[in-house]
């Protein structure tokens, strides 16, 4: 379970990041937050797992304070929620193989990380993570050898073997195309389902949202402005979310229809 | 065609600024012509010396060759465990220059600054008071060109630090690593090859500073230079010159090749 209480988060600048977030998300719910760019969704989803420091408030993961917590503990806590990126955030000389066992860094000593000594055990992990993702068969490529949709599910893979209870997903589809895109948030829904890890995700599309979330989250101006499961999540409702009606570039329409088949 | 409906268009800017660089940097160098007593004229009329030198190392003296075969194998050695001892030394320091991984200005300021100091000291120099302390022989030319390694592969690897992509790094954040994990696999994956071409590059540089390096007592080929030069003995010079560029051209052609498939 994670709880954020009363979470703000102010810029050095003086500009309100996050106002008074209170939060509840339970084990096992595929959430989606929805909003304009600069709306603190990022913001939001990188306090959860401290990518940002709060300013005011308190964000627990299960019984843990993480706002509180230092040193070990912090990376101890870090370790179980695993983190999906926009830019994939993947080392791009390095193999497929190497970037998903990175995800293991947390679980050994930092001399048998540095000498790349995982054991075997971890190494079946990471060819279990790799093989969900259907993209085993990639796992000695340099991941700069990757189109982009596979890059994402190798980052999947690596938050998989990191054995994450929790996946936060940035923007996980924002620069993909249409089809990689639906791939790409099956497999979160697949993991999210059959694994029972919660997932929250970030998403710019609202039909996406509709689609894959089991409750969507409306930020607007760093406050929480809709809550609630996607059956009521409306057009009306989104375009009091977005200040304004939906715009056509919000929608990513028919996914398949878009791709020539080749 | 009324000025109401067309747009107005932004004028060209002006040139004046690159006329005055220009004017800048012809009068910069004609004061430093001055001031430094150089002309033409005196280029010309050492003409005629130039040729009689040339002319006195030709032909070389092949017969040479062999006296000066271990030298410069001693000289090329001295390279190679300089350069590596530079190399090793670069890493902790280039770690602590960049701003982008020891975010702490209390250090990484001291650090730039105590490397930039170890750059302004020519290698000739510090071979002569390695020479002082540690005595003749190519001990203190290997230490001389580890300094200099060291400052120049620091100091071209922290730059490349800078510009490393900051994704995997917070992603290592995100899982859970220490620091150290967090350089080692968020780090160096994206340096290890810039740094390898930098250590190939500082070594080129190395062959030929070793050479000259004997000047001070400081071991390899540079002695038979100073020797054969006091000597007068120009064909000899010729011989350890054109030694010199032959080893030198392998030595670039090779790490060009290796720097190449490296990036």
């Amino acid at each position: 379970m994670i709880e954020l209480h009363n979470v703000s988060k102010t810029y050095s600048n003086g500009t309100k990041g996050l106002n008074g977030i209170n939060l509840t998300i339970a084990h096992g719910e595929f959430v989606v937050i929805v909003g304009l760019s600069g709306a603190g969704k990022s913001t939001l989803l990188r306090s959860i797992n401290r990518l940002h420091d709060i300013t005011e408030g308190d964000i627990r993961i299960g019984s843990q304070s993480i706002t509180k917590a230092k040193g070990s503990q912090l990376r101890r806590i870090r370790r179980d929620i695993g983190m999906i990126f926009q830019s994939f955030n993947l080392v791009k000389r390095t193999t497929v193989l190497r970037n998903v066992l990175a995800g293991r860094v947390g679980y050994h000593s930092t001399l048998r990380t540095i000498l790349g000594r995982f054991p075997k055990s971890d190494i079946e992990l990471a060819f279990q993570a790799l093989d969900r993702v259907n993209i085993v068969e990639k796992a000695y490529s340099r991941a700069d050898q990757l189109s982009g949709g596979q890059q994402q599910r190798v980052a999947i893979a690596r938050v998989l073997a990191q054995e994450a209870r929790v996946i936060l997903a940035d923007e996980p589809v924002a620069s993909l195309d249409p089809l990689t895109t639906k791939q790409v948030m099956d497999d979160l829904k697949k993991i999210n389902t059959e694994l029972g890890i919660t997932t929250i995700v970030n998403l710019h599309f609202i039909d996406l949202a509709r689609q894959y979330a089991t409750r969507i989250i409306g930020l607007r101006a760093g406050e929480v402005v809709f809550d609630g499961p996607v059956s009521e999540a409306t057009d009306e409702r989104f375009a009091e979310i977005y200040g304004r009606p939906i715009q056509k570039d919000e929608l990513l329409g028919e996914p398949v229809a878009e791709v020539p088949v080749s | 065609m009324s000025t109401n409906t067309e747009k107005i268009r932004p004028k060209a800017p002006r040139k004046l600024k690159h006329y005055f660089t220009a004017a800048i940097l012809i009068i910069l160098l004609w004061r430093s012509a001055v001031l430094t007593d150089s002309s033409l004229g005196e280029l010309l009329s050492g003409l005629p010396n130039m040729l009689d030198l040339l002319k006195e190392m030709f032909p070389p003296k092949w017969s040479y060759f062999e006296k000066i075969v271990d030298a410069m194998l001693e000289t090329i050695r001295m390279a190679l465990v300089g350069t590596t001892l530079g190399a090793i030394l670069a890493v902790p320091v280039a770690l602590l220059s960049a701003s982008n991984i020891t975010v702490s200005r209390w250090l990484h300021h001291p650090v730039r600054l105590l490397l930039n100091l170890i750059r302004t000291i020519p290698d000739l120099l510090l071979a002569s008071i390695f020479v002082a302390i540690f005595g003749l022989g190519p001990l203190p030319g290997i230490f001389a060109l580890t300094v200099f390694s060291l400052g120049l592969i620091a100091k071209l690897t922290y730059e490349a630090l800078e510009t490393i992509d900051q994704g995997p790094l917070e992603a290592m954040t995100s899982v859970g690593a220490n620091k150290i994990q967090r350089i080692v696999f968020g780090v160096i994956p994206q340096v290890q090859a810039h740094f390898m071409s930098y250590v190939l590059y500082a070594f080129e540089i190395n062959v030929r500073a070793a050479a000259v390096l004997g000047l001070v007592g400081a071991g390899g080929i540079g002695h038979y230079y100073e020797v054969t030069l006091g000597f007068l003995e120009y064909n000899k010079t010729c011989t350890i010159i054109l030694f010199t560029l032959a080893v030198v051209l392998i030595i670039d052609y090779a790490s060009t090749k290796l720097r190449e498939k490296l990036l």
